[in-house]
């Protein structure tokens, strides 16, 4: 019944490989043809030149020194979250609890800047702070580590409620220390002092932060590539069963990978609270525990190309809030073109892990 | 052949080749299969057997080339325009849904018009009578043995009305009674007209089905022969490219020590089920023992047991060292045991479930046992990588570079790094399981002059197998093993395959002395 000859449009195959460089011309055009979306969107729907709209994206990141430096902030705590999150996702533990974790960070450097402000030289105070914020978020990762270690429970919903617990002790602290009385809000603590508040770098309090995420993320590629324990991270997350063969110790390997991801999620909400806001409030975390997944899983756990990844979304986010105050517009435009270029970007990935064949021509690349 | 001039064959092939990337998978490969003949397809691991037959169902296109249904040419773009050219194929592992029952698997996906469940259980029926199946369709699919969801994927083929079915490797994962079954459906099957391509490793299963023979090497179509007209050597050689040579050698032990003294063993799975139960046996340095018995016999949780990777409820476990010093092994974790000389390598079903990690590539497999090594928190990656290139060269590895994942490699290739690495640490114990599993002829008698040789170095080599006539050649005891009980002891050299059938089933085998 099929006896005519009808060659296939296009056929899918799975790529065993992809050269880097191919691999990136992919990426680039994908984000290419997002824009260009963007822009007939736009224009489509609110009228405007698609040029303006991203020559307002890029003045909203890099338009004045003090936006560059806002930029770099915030992707300096997005990338240190993600950073966090890597190991645990490079162990097949996905740790969804990353807000909560930063979160709890940030708890436990307010408390130690509340209570002992009095009682201790700054120096010691800040370290107070620090060790308290590494404490604070280690717990918060330790906790669903040790019942998926003892009794195998799902880590995914674990760690994602634990966000929301979190969120409710932050909230009832914030209560507790309101200042003035009534405000339900901390406002900025030790205005006056400056105690517990990180020293700045030639004025600029933003500096050291970057500094501390640059050296996070060398050493994070150094450990997960290069150390024992990077080694047992790789092995328990590929093959449990494996890493039993061999005697390695897969219990203590997820604790530890954990609370590792825990402390350096606690050393972002340390240099929120102690770093730049200098106070505490619910929402400080922002979501980067989540917007970290997506960095970590888009550079496939490389902290290096993670900074890019992180560097793309911030862009985004910022960039599309300058839109909705530009141009008048509401939050949810710079939302749709955030969700319009997320959709290449990940899309794209469809296309380096498999080939179309069209019916004339060999191995053409689509895009 | 003659009858080539006279027939149109029901399936051709001309010049078909498919590449992933760089690796050319298929090449200009030409084949016709006639009606009503059963075909064997042979060739090693990785040489396009299942790239080939994946191409006539449906799943991969060709690159090039063009396919021939009675003699008009066709496109195959998805499994269901092969099934309506009445080709369907069973595929190694099974696509059947486990929560539903036999026949709601086999019409699912047909759009018959009203579904009728008891209508569709009766033509099953018909089916399984004419070829002699036995199936409940009633019956889910978790509720199956290996052997009868086999045959509710053939049974969904034929029911889709195929005439030209495409098994791979069936037998793979069937017992010989099993596979005897299959063999007499297959039969029926060519008498009702039907064409099968069987695909497979096993040279006694080509010589007892097929009609005729199809060698593949290396992507690239060699020869086909008349089944009745072939031997084992022949189509051997033919399929490696040389001559092989079909011995397993059996040295005498040198100078046996006791290298393992285990008594009273019990092993209960995690459930409850006693796995194992009272099993004493010693191992001795420069012998192979060979431990047989039907799958799932307790085979498994002896070596896990040995290695350290078992739970033990009671009995002893005792490594006798060169000084002749007694150490207890239960108790102990898996990296005390390794670190003493006791190796384990260890095949279970999922190949790369357990020794190897897929990702990985073969450096990075190699540092598994020696990772720890060294003072510091940093990895030394130089002595794996030259272990793995070692490797590579001493056992033949079929690779494109030792930085290659291990998941990418043929079946043979995988087992190849896996014994080498755990050779590597001069093992004074090596118990193996299931080595040869799925490998074909070739990379089989290299793992069989591999373990030889640790036997000669003095090795403890605990070998459990699945191949009796293998077993038989092989080992220089055999014990036998029924439903977690030692059936007996037998001696290699005397014992035969009747003997230790009857051990297999029963304890102690036909009445004989405990």
């Amino acid at each position: 019944m099929n006896s005519a000859v009808k060659v296939p449009l296009v056929h899918i195959t799975r790529r065993k490989n992809i050269v880097w460089y191919r691999a990136w011309i992919v990426r680039v055009v994908a984000v290419i043809m997002a824009l260009i979306l963007c822009g007939i969107v736009t224009m489509l729907l609110v009228g405007a030149n698609p040029i303006d709209v991203y020559k307002t994206m890029v003045v909203g990141n890099f338009g004045t020194a003090r936006k560059i430096w806002f930029m770099l902030q915030d992707l300096a705590i997005l990338l240190i979250i993600s950073l966090a999150l890597a190991p645990a996702f490079r162990m097949r533990f996905w740790n969804l609890g990353g807000d909560g974790q930063a979160l709890m960070g940030c708890l436990g450097a307010t408390t130690i800047m509340i209570l002992f402000r009095d009682s201790m030289p700054n120096w010691l105070l800040i370290i107070c702070m620090l060790l308290a914020a590494l404490f604070g978020g280690a717990l918060w990762a330790f906790i669903p580590a040790f019942f998926k270690s003892k009794w195998n429970t799902n880590e995914t919903l674990f760690t994602l409620m634990m966000n929301y617990v979190a969120t409710q002790l932050v909230a009832y602290f914030v209560v507790f220390w309101e200042n003035p009385k009534g405000s339900s809000k901390i406002g900025i603590i030790n205005q006056r002092t400056q105690l517990g508040w990180l020293p700045t770098i030639g004025g600029n309090k933003y500096i050291l932060i970057i500094i501390v995420a640059v050296l996070l993320t060398v050493g994070m590629f150094v450990y997960m590539r290069y150390s024992k324990h990077g080694y047992e991270i790789s092995v328990v997350g590929e093959s449990e069963p494996t890493a039993r063969y061999v005697g390695i110790k897969v219990r203590k390997v997820i604790i530890r990978t954990l609370i590792l991801s825990g402390a350096i999620c606690g050393l972002a909400g340390f240099l929120l609270v102690s770093g730049t806001d200098h106070t505490m409030t619910t929402t400080l975390v922002g979501g980067r525990g989540f917007t970290g997944v997506m960095v970590a899983w888009l550079a496939k756990f490389n902290p290096f190309f993670m900074v890019i990844t992180s560097f793309v979304l911030v862009f985004l986010g910022r960039g599309a809030s300058e839109i909705s105050t530009m141009f008048g517009l509401n939050d949810s435009f710079g939302a749709i073109l955030t969700g319009i270029i997320l959709f290449f970007i990940i899309g794209c990935e469809f296309f380096l892990n498999y080939e179309l064949h069209f019916r004339h021509g060999k191995n053409k690349e689509v895009q | 052949m003659a009858s080539e001039n006279i027939k149109t064959p029901v399936l051709e092939l001309r010049g078909i080749t498919k590449r992933f990337g760089d690796v050319v998978a298929n090449e200009n490969v030409s084949l016709s299969v006639y009606k009503g003949e059963i075909l064997a397809l042979l060739g090693e691991n990785g040489s396009g057997k299942t790239t080939l037959m994946n191409m006539i169902s449906g799943i991969y296109y060709p690159d090039e080339g063009e396919i021939l249904v009675n003699g008009n040419p066709v496109s195959i773009r998805s499994p269901k325009e092969a099934f309506d050219l009445k080709i369907g194929m069973i595929h190694q592992h099974f696509k059947l849904v486990d929560v539903l029952t036999a026949t709601e698997n086999i019409i699912l996906g047909l759009d018959e018009g009203k579904l009728n469940i008891k209508k569709a259980a009766e033509k099953i029926r018909n089916i399984c009578d004419l070829y002699g199946f036995e199936v409940d369709p009633d019956q889910k699919i978790y509720n199956m043995s290996v052997s009868q969801k086999q045959t509710v994927e053939i049974v969904k083929v034929l029911y889709r009305g195929a005439d030209i079915l495409i098994l791979d490797e069936p037998t793979a994962v069937l017992t010989p009674q099993e596979t005897e079954k299959l063999f007499a459906v297959l039969r029926n099957m060519k008498k009702d007209g039907k064409t099968v391509i069987i695909i497979t490793h096993k040279m006694q299963e080509v010589l007892s089905i097929s009609d005729r023979v199809a060698i593949l090497r290396k992507g690239q179509y060699i020869c086909d022969k008349i089944t009745a007209q072939a031997n084992v050597q022949e189509l051997t050689d033919a399929m490696v490219g040389h001559s092989v040579v079909l011995n397993i050698a059996r040295p005498e032990p040198k100078d046996p020590k006791k290298k393992l003294e285990i008594s009273n063993l019990t092993v209960r799975s995690s459930d409850g089920v006693v796995r194992l139960c009272d099993v004493s046996f010693d191992a001795y340095s420069g012998e192979i023992l060979g431990i047989a018995g039907i799958a799932g016999s307790g085979q498994k949780e002896l070596l896990e047991a040995i290695a350290g990777l078992q739970h033990v409820e009671n009995g002893n476990i005792f490594y006798i060292d060169d000084e002749g010093n007694k150490e207890q092994l239960i108790g102990k974790d898996p990296l005390k045991i390794a670190e003493m000389g006791v190796s384990l390598s260890f095949v279970p079903e999922d190949r790369l479930g357990m020794g190897l990690v897929g990702n990985m590539d073969l450096a990075d497999n190699m540092m598994l046992r020696s990772f720890r090594k060294g003072k510091g928190v940093f990895t030394d990656r130089k002595t794996p990588h030259e272990l793995a290139e070692h490797v590579v060269e001493e056992l033949e590895v079929n690779t494109p570079s030792v930085s290659t994942p291990v998941r990418k490699l043929s079946g043979g290739n995988v087992q190849k790094v896996l014994v080498g690495r755990e050779i590597a640490s001069s093992p004074t114990v090596l118990l193996t399981a299931y080595v040869v599993r799925g490998l074909d002829i070739n990379s089989s008698y290299t793992i069989y002059d591999l373990i030889n040789k640790q036997k000669e170095r003095g090795v403890a080599v605990v070998y459990v197998g699945e191949d009796l006539d293998v077993l038989l050649e092989l080992c220089d005891r055999i014990m036998v093993l029924c439903g977690g009980r030692v059936s007996g002891i037998v001696d290699g050299r005397t014992a035969t395959k009747n003997e230790i059938g009857l051990m297999m089933t029963r304890i102690g085998g036909s009445g004989r002395d405990e």
